[in-house]
């Protein structure tokens, strides 16, 4: 398998702050990536400069061998779909409206709306089970529903590569895995690539085929989960002192906190 | 589109009854047979001399004024966020009072390019004001702007006072928000320059509304969110300082307008023509009952939008209490 995004030497921070010094990876086209980190560990900056929304001191982001940095913004928008984690959606707005926006990419100047755009909304709109919601407001969903219907109109971008900032959060368990589901499906019917921010390691190693962990701003180890994760690698990364067991049900590594932490976690 | 064509039916019923009135009354069928040619010559430079001019220039200042109200609410994604309540008129205003006093220049296009540069200067100074750690909050702006907004109109009394009776009469006449007395001479630049900015803006339209979904979501669907917003400002402060410098500042059509037509239409975010279309007819309208009543239109729109805006803060209010 090739390789659609390769990361190489990235240097990103916010203003004066410098988040990650070096940082270089690869994903595999039509894999299944989890980032995983302890909370601001430079996950989510990570994934924003890959998507070119925030800019790289340092480094370049290849896709498909391209570098992003000479790619027209619109260009990029047709090749890597992203669900950042501060969507609004406008005022009064329906669903089928919002996931529509997804085509701006696809849209020139003074161009109609074409048939296959609306085939685009119709099958991302099918692929997420959100259908039957396409005439209500955005405002009245539940937050899964939501969730859902943000990633829509990610799909509805048409991009072999999806960015998925924490899709997770606040969601309740039955959602998450619906979601996580709903991501393998994307990979295995569609042939689309994700790469997902995940603040839940049982579920990134249940569901990723390629894991990355990051611990201040730096990648300290990545592979397949089952090769990544063990209990040194945790208490190094998040300070928490486990054991890492099987998953009953997928056999698949699972974490789980010592009988007893106090005096033993390292979180500041 | 069935709003739009009520709301342009009713605009060329407005039109019909403006032509008709004034000293000399002429019935809705006479105006028609004078635009058509067939009426009787002192009718026709009554109608098409006199009172046309004025009645396209309500039209015209009501589109641009609702357009760029329409502008500025998307990018604030809030009703209050029109360039009459953030200061951007006040800017313009400004502008327009001193290149008039200042500089004694009463020429459109004098007016209009001070009007232009006070209001991008409002509009950089309320920007910069509201930006923190990179990126503009929106209802920060809207209460930066209206800080500023206040600041300007002491600072327009002030300027009033430097100056001698008459010309401060004449500045004072014109800062209530007239249409009287304009002919074609401001007329048709007026036009042409409107009709420039509206293409313009139909080019960079998509890339606004994307911006509703937050800069990281324009970013991410293609568009350079930067760029997009500084051309919108711009675009909506220059729509704003083309009525200025005509009929001086005419207040609450950018606010009311808008959300008259996404009422109307019933659809959401930025959808320029019925917002135009309500524009075109709400100062029409006010101008038509400003004749009837001899008082400049900027008196019916700010009573009018007065109440409005009332109401409107009233639900924002109940609407913030009830999150």
């Amino acid at each position: 398998m090739s390789d659609i995004l390769n990361a190489r030497g990235l240097q990103v921070g916010y203003d004066n702050r410098v988040i990650s010094e070096d940082v270089s990876f690869d994903v595999t086209a039509g894999s299944y990536t989890a980032i995983i980190g302890p909370n601001a560990c430079g996950k989510s900056t990570l994934l924003r400069a890959i998507a070119r929304i925030l800019p790289t001191s340092a480094g370049s982001v290849l896709l498909d061998g391209k570098d992003i940095s000479q790619m027209r913004t619109k260009h990029l928008a047709q090749r890597m779909g992203m669900l950042p984690q501060s969507s609004i959606a406008p005022d009064g707005i329906r669903v089928a409206d919002l996931v529509a926006r997804g085509r701006h990419p696809h849209q020139r100047m003074f161009e109609r709306w074409s048939a296959h755009d609306e085939e685009a909304v119709i099958q991302a709109l099918d692929a997420t089970g959100t259908t039957d919601l396409s005439g209500r407001l955005v405002d009245e969903l539940s937050g899964g529903q939501r969730q859902r219907v943000w990633l829509a109109m990610v799909l509805a971008q048409e991009t072999p590569l999806l960015l998925l900032d924490e899709p997770t959060t606040f969601l309740d368990i039955a959602h998450q895995y619906g979601l996580l589901e709903l991501f393998r499906r994307l990979r295995d019917q569609l042939g689309r690539t994700i790469v997902v921010v995940l603040h839940d390691l049982n579920q990134a190693a249940r569901y990723a085929d390629q894991l990355i962990v990051m611990k201040d701003g730096d990648i300290v180890a990545s592979g397949p989960p089952a090769d990544v994760i063990t209990a040194d690698l945790i208490e190094d990364v998040y300070g928490l002192p486990c054991r890492v067991v099987p998953d009953p049900e997928m056999s698949t590594p699972v974490i789980v906190p010592l009988a007893s932490l106090h005096g033993r976690l390292h979180v500041s | 589109m069935l709003v739009g064509a009520g709301l342009a039916l009713f605009a060329a019923v407005l039109l019909l009854i403006a032509l008709g009135m004034g000293t000399y009354p002429l019935s809705p069928g006479e105006v028609i047979g004078t635009l058509l040619g067939t009426g009787l010559d002192q009718a026709r430079l009554l109608v098409v001399g006199w009172r046309l001019p004025r009645a396209v220039f309500a039209l015209a200042c009501g589109t641009a004024l609702a357009v760029s109200g329409a502008i500025f609410q998307s990018l604030t994604r809030n009703p209050l966020g029109s360039p009459d309540i953030i200061g951007f008129s006040s800017g313009s205003y400004t502008g327009a009072i001193v290149m008039m006093l200042g500089f004694g220049s009463t020429r459109y296009l004098d007016v209009a390019a001070a009007s232009l540069l006070g209001g991008c200067i409002t509009a950089a100074a309320v920007y910069l004001l509201a930006t923190r750690r990179g990126a503009v909050q929106s209802f920060r702006l809207i209460i930066m702007g209206i800080g500023v907004a206040a600041l300007l109109s002491s600072l327009n009394s002030a300027l009033m006072l430097f100056v001698d009776v008459d010309t401060a009469m004449l500045a004072a006449v014109w800062s209530a928000g007239s249409l009287n007395g304009l002919g074609y001479e401001q007329l048709w630049p007026m036009l042409v320059l409107l009709l420039v900015m509206l293409l313009a803006l139909r080019m960079i339209l998509p890339g606004v509304g994307q911006l509703e979904l937050g800069d990281d979501g324009a970013r991410a669907t293609g568009v350079r969110a930067n760029a997009t917003r500084a051309g919108a400002v711009v675009l909506g402060v220059a729509l704003t300082a083309l009525v200025t410098a005509a009929a001086g500042p005419i207040s609450f059509v950018a606010l009311a307008a808008p959300q008259i037509a996404r009422r109307l239409t019933r659809s959401a975010g930025l959808s320029l023509v019925p917002a135009a279309l309500g524009g075109a007819v709400v100062l029409l309208a006010s101008d038509v009952l400003a004749q009837k009543l001899g008082f400049p239109v900027g008196v019916v729109t700010a009573s009018l939008g007065g109440a409005y805006l009332v109401w409107l803060l009233a639900a924002e209010f109940r609407k913030r209490r009830t999150l």
